[in-house]
């Protein structure tokens, strides 16, 4: 009995589905990358007693940040829908769900960041500023690399709630595998489709998280 | 262990920056405001004050300090905590900003230098601490490299000097370990490596053998002697420890509730401590009548046999040593030394002795022995009797 007569839908559906979901997790999950330290950087050096000490800016940044991680996912991936247009240039498929993703995900990383930035040991700090070091030294040589840990569990842990997100995007017919789920093994209660993404998800987030906690585990024991 | 200070020229010339790679760094003249003849780290602080607001009220942390610290010397601040000595040290490279006075870091008002110039000036002060504050996430190499990496020295210098740094504080062989690895002392060596990175004349010590066993901290300060003989940098550090002032320090300053109790050389402050906040930090160190002694001790004298006790003090100073042939004849009688603690600091003596004294009636003119070129001590004190036994 050969794999393809066992299988309800064809192999290629779910082939499909894991490049669209691994394509909008990395893509915003390295958007959030990107956006996230900087936003996370600019919160701690703004926080009273930073070095760059700005209430107002720092209340700005903090209710923004808020503001986006208050509103549900799904409620985004409407919301954002004039600003997706004008980014992707289209408001359907994969592209069309990579916009709201990475802006959920980016203040969501940002505030894990900024965790891990306030945890940097002051001393460190002093004797950064004793040495000659100038503000941004301190940013490059002390913070990011201390917080290096807390950043890449953090990041982690992201790419797991985009994970969970991007079932989300089917919405906006991005495809995916949550989408798959939904389609066939709810909609058409095919409980075949459901089980083989649960287990392909499962096996996802794992791998993820631990190469994640490897990698953590190694920053730490260096 | 034995260091040597190796490639010493180049220490003591160090290879400061030509380039500085900031725009606002090079709009200052080289050299930034301190014009003419290389700066030697002398630091003066006028009547320098801090308050801090805190939730209680304002805090009154430093009052009235007003000082002078020699190029070369080594200055130790000492104080109980809590008695501003942290405040002081950190307003030096000013990391503490004073509420009133000024801080001259070789005539130069260091409230006045911009942000460039503050950069400049931090590159010219080294700093240790208590807690190493080493970079978790950098090898010991890159650690040391951190400061002349930041302030723009080109890769192939930094790579030398940095072998230089690791030969002087004898941990050649660490270059590419991570500090997590490294016991206190070795932590506290790559330390000082790096504050001297960029060949300052000033080298704050905040608390820099407090987190060290006994053995360690001897190791570390006599480095740090031997950094400010052969590279002539002048040494400020703080402490809670007497013993640490000891062995190291010329001057010293005891701090008492954010006011100076007492300034001088360590000779002199130690012989003749006139501060109760000095007296409470030195007593740890001087060593009284043992107690079974003092238990037996009696204001009148016993009938029957006995013996007098009496205490003799060196203040430093005077050339005056306990001359043991001269205080027995002095004293005229049987002499017995119950015990003693002297100590030779910067050539001078000071300590005590107790001595038990018989065969001697009356009341002998005690003062006549302290005073004139026979003196046998500073100072003579009758404790009391003890019967003889």
């Amino acid at each position: 009995m050969s794999l393809e007569l066992s299988l309800s839908i064809p192999i290629e559906r779910y082939g499909n589905a894991l490049v669209d979901t691994l394509q909008m997790v990395g893509i915003s999950g390295a958007l959030a990358l990107v956006a996230g330290i900087p936003l996370a950087v600019l919160l701690i050096v703004t926080a009273p007693g930073g070095f760059l000490a700005s209430p107002r800016v720092h209340r700005v940044l903090g209710s923004i940040i808020n503001g986006f991680r208050a509103t549900p996912f799904i409620v985004l991936l409407v919301a954002l829908i004039p600003l997706t247009r004008l980014v992707a240039g289209t408001t359907i498929g994969v592209w069309a769900a990579i916009v709201p993703l990475a802006i959920s995900a980016t203040p969501f990383f940002a505030r894990i960041v900024e965790v891990s930035l306030r945890e940097v040991d002051p001393g460190l700090i002093e004797a950064a500023q004793a040495l000659g070091c100038k503000k941004w030294d301190i940013v490059r040589h002390v913070y990011l690399p201390e917080a290096l840990p807390g950043i890449v569990g953090g990041f982690t842990i992201t790419l797991v709630a985009l994970i969970s997100s991007s079932a989300m995007a089917g919405a906006v017919g991005a495809g995916g595998l949550g989408d798959l789920a939904i389609r066939y093994g709810y909609q058409r209660f095919d409980t075949q489709v459901m089980v083989i993404v649960i287990a392909v998800l499962i096996l996802l987030v794992s791998v993820v998280q631990r190469i994640g906690d490897g990698y953590v585990r190694w920053l730490r024991e260096r | 262990m034995e260091l040597s200070i190796t490639a010493r020229q180049s220490l003591t010339a160090p290879s400061r920056p030509e380039a500085e790679h900031d725009a606002a760094a090079q709009a200052s003249a080289p050299g930034g405001p301190w014009p003419g003849s290389r700066p030697k780290g002398r630091v003066a602080l006028r009547q320098v004050g801090k308050t801090y607001l805190s939730s209680a009220g304002p805090v009154q942390a430093l009052q009235d300090i007003e000082l002078e610290i020699a190029p070369g010397s080594i200055f130790g601040i000492i104080g109980r905590s809590g008695a501003g000595k942290s405040s002081l040290l950190r307003t030096i490279n000013r990391l503490e900003t004073p509420t009133s006075g000024r801080i001259e870091v070789d005539g130069v008002d260091i409230a006045t230098l911009d942000d460039a110039q503050l950069v400049q000036l931090r590159r010219r002060i080294g700093m240790i601490f208590q807690h190493f504050n080493l970079l978790s996430a950098k090898t010991v190499f890159d650690n040391i490299a951190l400061p002349l990496r930041v302030a723009g020295v080109p890769r192939q210098q930094v790579e030398g000097r940095v072998r230089e740094l690791l030969a002087l504080v004898g941990l050649e062989d660490k270059a590419d370990t991570y500090p997590r690895r490294l016991s206190g002392g070795q932590k506290q060596r790559v330390g000082i490596a790096r504050a001297l990175a960029s060949g300052p004349e000033i080298l704050l010590c905040d608390e820099a053998t407090s987190a060290l066993d006994p053995e360690t901290t001897h190791a570390i300060l006599q480095l740090l002697r031997d950094i400010n003989r052969k590279l002539g940098i002048t040494v400020i550090l703080i402490t809670h420890e007497m013993s640490v002032i000891r062995e190291i320090a010329d001057q010293v300053l005891v701090l008492e509730q954010g006011r100076i109790a007492e300034l001088g050389p360590v000779w002199q402050v130690f012989g003749n401590p006139a501060h109760p906040a000095t007296q409470a930090l030195l007593a740890p160190l001087q060593q009284g009548l043992p107690p079974e002694l003092l238990d037996q001790l009696q204001t009148v004298p016993p009938s029957g046999l006995h013996e007098r006790i009496l205490q003799l003090q060196y203040r430093g100073g005077d050339g005056l040593e306990p001359d043991l042939l001269r205080v027995a004849q002095a004293l005229g009688g049987k002499t017995r030394l119950l015990q003693a603690s002297v100590e030779r600091i910067q050539g001078h003596t000071h300590g005590q002795l107790y001595i038990a004294l018989a065969d001697v009636t009356g009341s002998p003119d005690w003062q006549a022995l302290t005073q004139g070129p026979t003196a046998i001590a500073h100072h003579i004190k009758e404790l009391g009797y003890v019967t003889r036994t």
